[in-house]
């Protein structure tokens, strides 16, 4: 159960397009099933009281969609911005990827968004999902209703959620929150204690199931290239026919690289992920060895810093250095 | 396609000795594109460069393939070759199958195996290779030297020698560094003082030669030919341009507690001074952490003594932007710090001291007059214990000293003791050393002197530990010839400190992007073919900031230098390095990734008007590369998460194409 429901935050988009401020707001609006919730930009006040939707499956980043959405028009467009979504938010504006003249961003709290694909795995036909008290009340075509805790249904990333604190906004809805120290990092812990033998058959499991769909890539706020690399015939990794499982693990260890420093771990890519793939996994591990190596560095915690990588100080750690860790201490 | 031409060099044996060159040849000959491919036992001769220019006329070749030595050593040669040829310099590529290749693999048929496929991967690149043409700067006809001892001095009289103006940038108050602190000099003995202060005046008179004192080097930018370069003159509180040097102030001033740097903190200096009596410029220096007046307003002494009116408690460090075309770093060396080696008993007791502060004892400008007195009581020292090596040639895990030979240890120690025993034949001189290293002119002789003529004793061995006892020194060592235990009442311990690069040179290297080895001494271009230039183009070497050295070689590198410099200034214009990074813009998505990671700054964003697919236009940011001032390091085609920038003569693709034909 989200503590800012629907209702307010459609007031707030009617009377910011009513006085002006806004033209535009982008927002959730449902899709077939009341689970499958879908980003959408509303035009005017009619639409937002019929269509717009906020509720524990409204999980989507919308700082990305700004990049395209700034272009559209002269007015500013309003956005509803979690407190996780602040830092791809701030990582965007770092890279100059869209005019934060031309955004309106609301902050909005949030309580953990739920995960329908945890909750298919424990409920069967489902019909209908509400929130009761602290977890959910899931009604299915066979077993009746099944109730779920918190745990049961909320994502990975939100149950080891790393910020509640928007870095971010011109208006805060509710109190400002905290950064948390979460246990983000014991998936990536688990994966380092393994033999290197371990690691690579726990990788080729899980990336051999990947069909290639792009939606990581494609929903991931990091990614933004005015070309991809993977759509370019001329890098030579372009889309290609699956020649060979390989070239699915080379897809996402590159793409892992290019979003190396860049990426705040807003955990997009293992959402939206239709073969459960934990992608965001990948991404934790660059995130913790630049922690050890450089000192603890949150990508879009502040707008326009310079990240360790693409920085350059006496104090960096020397490449055999960095090495010797990759193969021991932090492997 | 291009029509490529293959030539497989002996390079005597170095190369045929372990690579069947016949059988590279014949296998490349397959390779596509390949329309000629040859052997030859010195490629890089004029009969072997003959060969190839007619080949290219011959074959009408558009690229050429050269299987030799590293491009370091002869890509210039064979573009030149080509380019007489009349093909395009950048079509040549070079396979180095000598360095990489014949030098490192023993038996001929993995060197064989390698050499092909080195081969096959510089034709790979070279079937991608675009003619390229390198653009013109021109050359700012001034240099930099950083530092203002010997070395800088003599490379500075170089440069102003043949005609250009030069500025010297010393940190300290007065030029002079090191070598205005020592006493005689090796193996002549003649008197530092009187060889180096009439250097130091040519310097002050010479009307090339602009000194900045007691300032530091801020920032530099730019590329060869064309540093800009911000220099900071800490305010020394005295107009220097007034200051006549008469020194009345540095007698007057009631503050008299201030630890004197240049005597190596043995006696006190006032809180205003010259450094010593032949400093250039003679200008006083307020230390500003001691000065009553700068400190709590109570005071104004200087201020009042001084007829010239040159006092000014309101200084202000200034900024000086100068362009230089050449910059000569010459930053010299320092003993390293004796505080972790407690077995020497360095903190505890005065009277053991290092062989600089020695220098200063026995130096008639010194604290003690050039008297040889013990720092503790003063008294004269009937038995001196040296000990050789102290914090040089460490084992690399040992972290108190350095793993390399300071080089001049050995020869100031046996001019110590020398000259102990030829002043004060009365004291008794030990020396303690692993071994006594005297390469060089008349060193030897030297050294035989203080042992046979002098009777210093010499005693191979280390000290293992000194024990302050009383107004002794118990001095614990071992003779490893004799195999015994030595224990000696020492009345002064000397110990030959090693010396380290100045602190200063790792930022100053950083600015430059000059390159250091680990022990944070500049690293040079080549190390016998260009030993004074650093690997960056423009960036000079002088004296022990490449490694330790001796005044006669430190001399002799100044003035290697500064013939470098002069060679560089002579020119109007340079040719640039046509390797440089450009942006595809239609790729670029402004994310200022390359900027971040550029060393040269280089790169600038430009708002730009898009046309797109549906007629509509689009405004995007996008990187813009000044290729004046890129030097082609290539960290931002690395950086750039779109792949759109990209370095020329070493595309994205050639690379992946050179890495695809070795793993073919």
């Amino acid at each position: 159960m989200q503590r800012v429901t629907r209702d307010v935050l459609v007031q707030k988009a009617i009377s910011l397009l009513s006085a002006g401020t806004v033209d535009r707001v982008l927002g959730w609006k449902a899709g077939e099933f009341s689970y499958d919730v879908t980003p959408y930009v509303f035009k005017d006040a009619e639409a937002l009281k019929a269509d717009f939707v906020f509720d524990d499956f409204c999980g989507a980043n919308f700082s990305k969609y700004l990049v395209k959405e700034c272009g559209k028009s002269e007015g500013k467009v309003l956005v509803f911005l979690k407190p996780c979504d602040t830092y791809s938010f701030n990582q965007l504006l770092t890279e100059h990827r869209f005019d934060r003249e031309k955004v309106y961003a609301v902050g909005i709290p949030c309580d953990g968004m739920a995960d329908i694909t945890k909750i298919r795995e424990k409920a069967e036909g489902i019909s209908e999902i509400t929130a009761e008290g602290d977890g959910f009340c899931v009604k299915t075509l066979y077993d009746g209703d099944v109730k779920l805790t918190k745990e049961e249904a909320l994502a990975e990333r939100c149950l080891n959620c790393k910020s509640q604190k928007h870095v971010a906004y011109d208006e805060l809805l509710g109190e400002e929150g905290e950064v948390i120290d979460s246990g983000r990092f014991t998936g990536v812990e688990a994966l380092e204690a393994m033999t290197p033998d371990e690691r690579f058959a726990f990788w080729k499991g899980e990336l051999s199931r990947c069909i290639r769909c792009n939606a990581c890539r494609d929903v991931c706020p990091a990614c933004t290239c005015e070309k991809c690399v993977f759509d370019n015939p001329k890098s030579g990794v372009e889309n290609k026919a699956i020649a060979d499982s390989f070239e699915e693990k080379m897809f996402h260890i590159i793409r892992a690289f290019h979003v190396a420093g860049r990426c705040t771990d807003c955990g997009e890519c293992s959402r939206v992920c239709p073969q459960n793939i934990p992608l965001h996994l990948l991404n934790r591990k660059f995130i913790k060895d630049i922690n050890g190596f450089y000192g603890d560095y949150q990508a879009g915690e502040e707008a326009y810093s310079r990240a360790p990588l693409v920085n350059y100080t006496t104090e960096d750690i020397e490449p055999a250095d960095a090495v010797k860790k990759g193969d021991g201490e932090n492997a | 396609m291009q029509r490529v031409g293959v030539f497989v060099c002996w390079c005597g044996s170095n190369i045929a000795a372990t690579v069947d060159v016949k059988a590279v040849a014949e296998a490349l000959k397959a390779e596509p594109g390949v329309v000629f491919s040859t052997d030859y036992q010195y490629m890089c001769s004029q009969a072997g460069q003959d060969m190839i220019k007619e080949a290219i006329r011959e074959h009408q070749l558009t690229g050429v393939v050269i299987c030799s030595c590293s491009p370091r050593m002869h890509e210039a040669t064979f573009r030149k070759t080509a380019e007489s040829a009349g093909i395009n310099p950048y079509m040549v590529e070079i396979a180095n199958i000598r360095e990489q290749c014949s030098w490192v693999h023993k038996d001929i048929p993995t060197g064989t195996e390698k050499a092909i496929i080195l081969g096959r991967a510089a034709i790979a690149k070279v079937s991608l290779n675009a003619p390229l043409t390198p653009g013109e700067s021109p050359v700012t006809k001034r240099a930099l030297v950083i530092g203002g001892g010997i070395a800088g001095i003599q490379t500075a009289l170089d440069i102003a020698d043949a005609g250009f103006p030069v500025d010297i940038v010393e940190k300290k108050p007065t030029i002079g560094g090191k070598m205005a602190q020592i006493d005689k000099t090796f193996p002549t003995l003649d008197c530092a003082a009187c060889i180096l202060t009439p250097k130091m005046v040519d310097v002050a008179q010479n009307d090339k030669i602009r000194i900045f004192s007691y300032s530091e080097v801020e920032a530099v930018s730019g590329f060869v030919g064309n540093f800009d370069v911000k220099i900071k003159k800490k305010a020394r509180f005295v107009d220097e341009t007034k200051c006549t040097g008469c020194g009345l102030c540095t007698e007057k001033c009631p503050q008299k507690k201030v630890p004197n740097d240049f005597n190596l903190g043995m006696d006190m200096k006032r809180a205003i001074y010259i450094p010593f009596a032949q400093a250039v410029p003679k200008v006083a220096t307020i230390e500003a952490d001691y000065c009553n007046m700068l400190k709590n307003g109570k005071c104004g002494v200087c201020a009042k003594v001084c007829t010239a009116g040159a006092i000014d408690y309101k200084q202000q460090d200034e900024i000086i932007e100068e362009k230089y075309g050449a910059i000569v770093v010459a930053t010299g060396f320092n003993p390293i710090s004796m505080e972790k080696f407690d077995e020497f008993a360095y903190n505890q007791s005065k009277d053991v001291i290092t062989s600089l502060e020695f220098e200063r004892l026995t130096n008639a400008a010194g604290p003690t007059a050039g008297k040889l007195l013990r720092p503790s009581d003063g008294k004269h020292p009937e038995t001196i214990v040296f000990v050789q090596c102290v914090g040089s040639r460490c084992d690399a895990c040992n972290e108190k000293g350095k793993e390399y030979c300071s080089k001049i240890c050995c020869m100031y120690t046996a001019k110590h003791a020398m000259l102990t025993r030829d002043k004060y034949p009365d004291t008794d001189v030990y020396v303690f050393y692993i071994d006594v290293r005297t390469p060089g002119k008349n060193f030897d002789e030297f050294y035989r002197r203080a042992v046979e003529e002098y009777g210093v004793h010499y005693i191979k061995g280390m000290v293992g530990k000194i024990l302050p006892e009383g107004d002794k020194l118990k001095v614990r060592a071992s003779d490893l010839i004799e195999n015994k235990q030595i224990n000696i009442d020492a009345d002064l311990v000397v110990l030959a400190a090693a010396i380290e690069p100045d602190k200063s040179a790792r930022p100053l290297a950083t600015m430059l992007t000059a390159s250091m080895d680990t022990n944070d001494f500049f690293t040079e271009a080549h190390p016998k073919l260009r030993p004074v230039e650093s690997p960056t183009a423009g960036v000079f070497l002088s004296g022990a900031c490449q490694g330790p050295k001796d005044i006669p070689e430190t001399v002799s590198q100044a003035g290697a230098a500064a013939s470098k410099v002069i060679g560089l200034l002579a020119k109007d214009k340079l040719l640039g390095n046509p390797c440089v990074a450009g942006s595809d813009e239609m790729m670029c998505n402004g994310c200022s990734s390359c900027e971040r990671v550029c060393p040269y700054g280089a790169i600038s964003y430009l708002d730009k008007e898009f046309r797109m697919p549906d007629r509509t236009t689009k405004v995007r940011r996008v990187a813009q590369v000044n290729e004046a001032v890129c030097q082609g390091c290539g960290a931002c085609t690395v950086a750039c998460p779109s792949g759109a920038m990209d370095l020329k003569g070493f595309k994205n693709n050639q690379i992946l194409a050179e890495v695809d034909a070795i793993c073919r």
